[in-house]
């Protein structure tokens, strides 16, 4: 009986507070700064192309298996405006396997990949959740305004920033005197 | 009415009744099937089916490098992942005989403790659910929802982390970790406490678990139970204590003892647990200090030829890793002894003699999550 009357008063004091659930569709609870969604590669708009050069690290390094990816010459590269040698040609997640591990944005070291805050991507189609390069371009720039992104290694991978190190290490290559620019030149692709 | 003839003494003939309880059933807590052989009320025998969430991952674990088989690991006691990536790590870490710097140890302890509190929390609800108490589980996954935001402000992920890694941790905390924490604390205790007041000494309560599915502790040490279940029965094996890993050591706590070895102590050394996790992360956010959280090591684990032993304290019980390298980026073998499935042992020693009626809340009382018991 006491622990009857116990446990009403426990309820009874919650009876008048705000309650803390939200409801769902017409209620979305922020999601936090860290939030692993799904996978979304990113653009490199200094030379308005994406910063994956198709290297397939991250595809070996899939749990599930579930990216595919195909690379090609690039031809900024030859145009001399970005530093990739090779560039993503087709990429495509299968989302509804992807298991929102975050391996691939840890293996891949040109900034192409992060996890971003998608997280609602139900579809009626079995094959409706495969995305591709268009799509997971389009988040990762949903993404990038919705975060503040920036690339982690900006001097490696941002195209401008890449190229008029090159630029200059060249320059300082072909100037006859003095100071020893031995800085590495860094190469995209592979 | 041809003619059968039946006498009596066949007509009349008792037999004990098979009953089927699950794999469908809200009690099981996921697929799990109990056969019981009833004798009336009485409950004779049980015989557990298994399997029906088998996924292999011991099997998989083998095609995977090192740094996938944590995803793997997450997913096998699904309510306590951290503790479960925790102890992977820990067995490839003493393979590669590297140590975690201490603020990665520091912050892998407080994301373990916060999640045993956030599966005992579980606990305490679903099982007052299965004893037909429908409060209690909303006040328990309140709490255990802000532990999961904090996950997720951490780990950036609310149940399947991979975040703690081979040689640490992934990445370090954000900057308003402690205080944050330390807020969450005040709040998951006064939840706790709320449960606690809730259920623990209501008469109901008591009337349903005193004395049901009362396990003696040899009987118990001969099953090979583990964790709250066991202690519930009057020993203190705790592998924190026990055998120390990470920063156990430096923490001071008790290991609540039950009495009885009935299904309210094994309820209620849950609860204290509860308590003792809460200090622990306390004392942890006090310790900690600034530094690095990853070890020095190659970016692909490649542990030298060898196997190793390792095991550590789940919310479950005594969780095992067997770890076979073969000196290359794959493991050769993995072997997990689950807490749940070797607490199930002990499901027939406790429900023999009870009633059907009990059969629920016996089971509930072990708190088995069926992903580690299937694998
Ligand atoms: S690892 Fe990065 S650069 Fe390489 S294919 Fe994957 S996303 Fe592209
Ligand atoms: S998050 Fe994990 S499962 Fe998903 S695409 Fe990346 S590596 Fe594959």
């Amino acid at each position: 009986m006491i622990g009857t009357f116990k446990g009403l008063l426990t309820t009874a004091r919650w009876l008048l507070k705000r309650p803390v659930t939200a409801h769902y569709p017409e209620q979305h609870l922020p999601v936090q700064q860290r939030y692993m969604g799904f996978p979304a590669l990113l653009m490199d708009d200094t030379a308005d192309e994406p910063f994956c050069t198709g290297c397939m690290v991250c595809v070996r390094e899939c749990p599930t298996q579930c990216m595919s990816a195909q690379m090609h010459d690039n031809p900024k590269f030859a145009d001399g405006t970005s530093h990739r040698r090779k560039i993503i040609n087709e990429f495509e997640i299968n989302l509804n396997r992807c298991i929102l591990c975050g391996i691939c944005v840890d293996v891949c070291s040109f900034d192409a990949i992060e996890m971003s805050y998608e997280h609602e991507l139900a579809s009626y189609a079995r094959t409706g959740s495969r995305a591709d390069l268009t799509l997971l371009l389009d988040l990762g720039r949903r993404y990038v305004n919705m975060s503040g992104w920036t690339p982690a290694n900006a001097e490696k991978n941002v195209a401008e920033v890449a190229l008029a190190k090159r630029a200059a290490a060249a320059a300082a290559r072909e100037a006859p005197a003095g100071d020893a620019a031995t800085e590495e030149t860094t190469e995209g692709g592979e | 009415m041809v003619g059968v003839t039946v006498t009596t003494e066949q007509a009349y003939d008792t037999v004990d009744m098979m009953l089927n309880m699950g794999p469908q059933h809200p009690a099981t807590h996921g697929v799990f099937r109990m056969v019981l052989t009833v004798d009336g009320e009485r409950v004779v025998d049980v015989t557990p089916h298994i399997g029906y969430l088998h996924r292999g991952s011991e099997k998989l674990a083998e095609n995977e490098s090192y740094g996938q088989v944590v995803t793997l690991f997450d997913r096998l006691d699904y309510v306590s992942n951290l503790n479960n990536e925790l102890i992977f790590c820990r067995a490839a870490e003493r393979l590669m005989g590297i140590e975690p710097p201490e603020r990665g140890q520091y912050i892998r302890v407080i994301l373990a403790e916060l999640n045993r509190l956030a599966s005992h929390l579980l606990f305490i609800g679903t099982y007052a659910i299965d004893l037909g108490a429908m409060t209690p589980i909303m006040y328990g996954f309140r709490e255990r929802e802000r532990i999961q935001n904090m996950f997720e402000s951490v780990t950036g992920a609310r149940m399947m982390h991979n975040f703690i890694r081979i040689g640490g941790v992934k990445e370090d905390v954000p900057p308003d970790f402690v205080p944050r924490v330390r807020a969450l604390l005040d709040d998951v205790e006064r939840g706790v406490q709320e449960c606690d007041r809730l259920l623990t000494f209501n008469e109901v309560f008591l009337a349903r678990t005193r004395g049901v599915g009362v396990i003696d502790l040899p009987t118990a040490l001969s099953c090979g139970l583990t964790g709250p279940s066991l202690r519930a029965s009057g020993l203190a094996y705790d592998v924190r204590k026990d055998y120390p890993y990470e920063v156990y050591p430096y923490l001071s706590y008790r290991v609540p003892v039950g009495e009885n070895g009935d299904c309210w102590d094994r309820y209620y050394m849950r609860v204290l647990e509860c308590y003792e996790s809460l200090s622990m992360i306390r004392q942890c956010l006090d310790q900690m200090e600034e530094g690095p959280v990853m070890a020095q090591m190659r970016r692909i684990a490649r542990p030298p030829k060898g196997e190793v032993y390792v095991h550590g304290e789940n919310p479950r019980g005594d969780i095992g890793v067997f770890l076979v390298s073969d000196g290359t980026d794959k493991p050769y073998r993995v072997k997990v002894r689950p807490p749940s499935f070797c607490n199930l042992v002990s499901l027939r020693p406790m429900m023999r003699d009870a009633y059907i009626a009990d059969a629920v809340a016996i089971l509930g009382s072990l708190d088995i999550v069926l992903g580690e018991v299937d694998r």
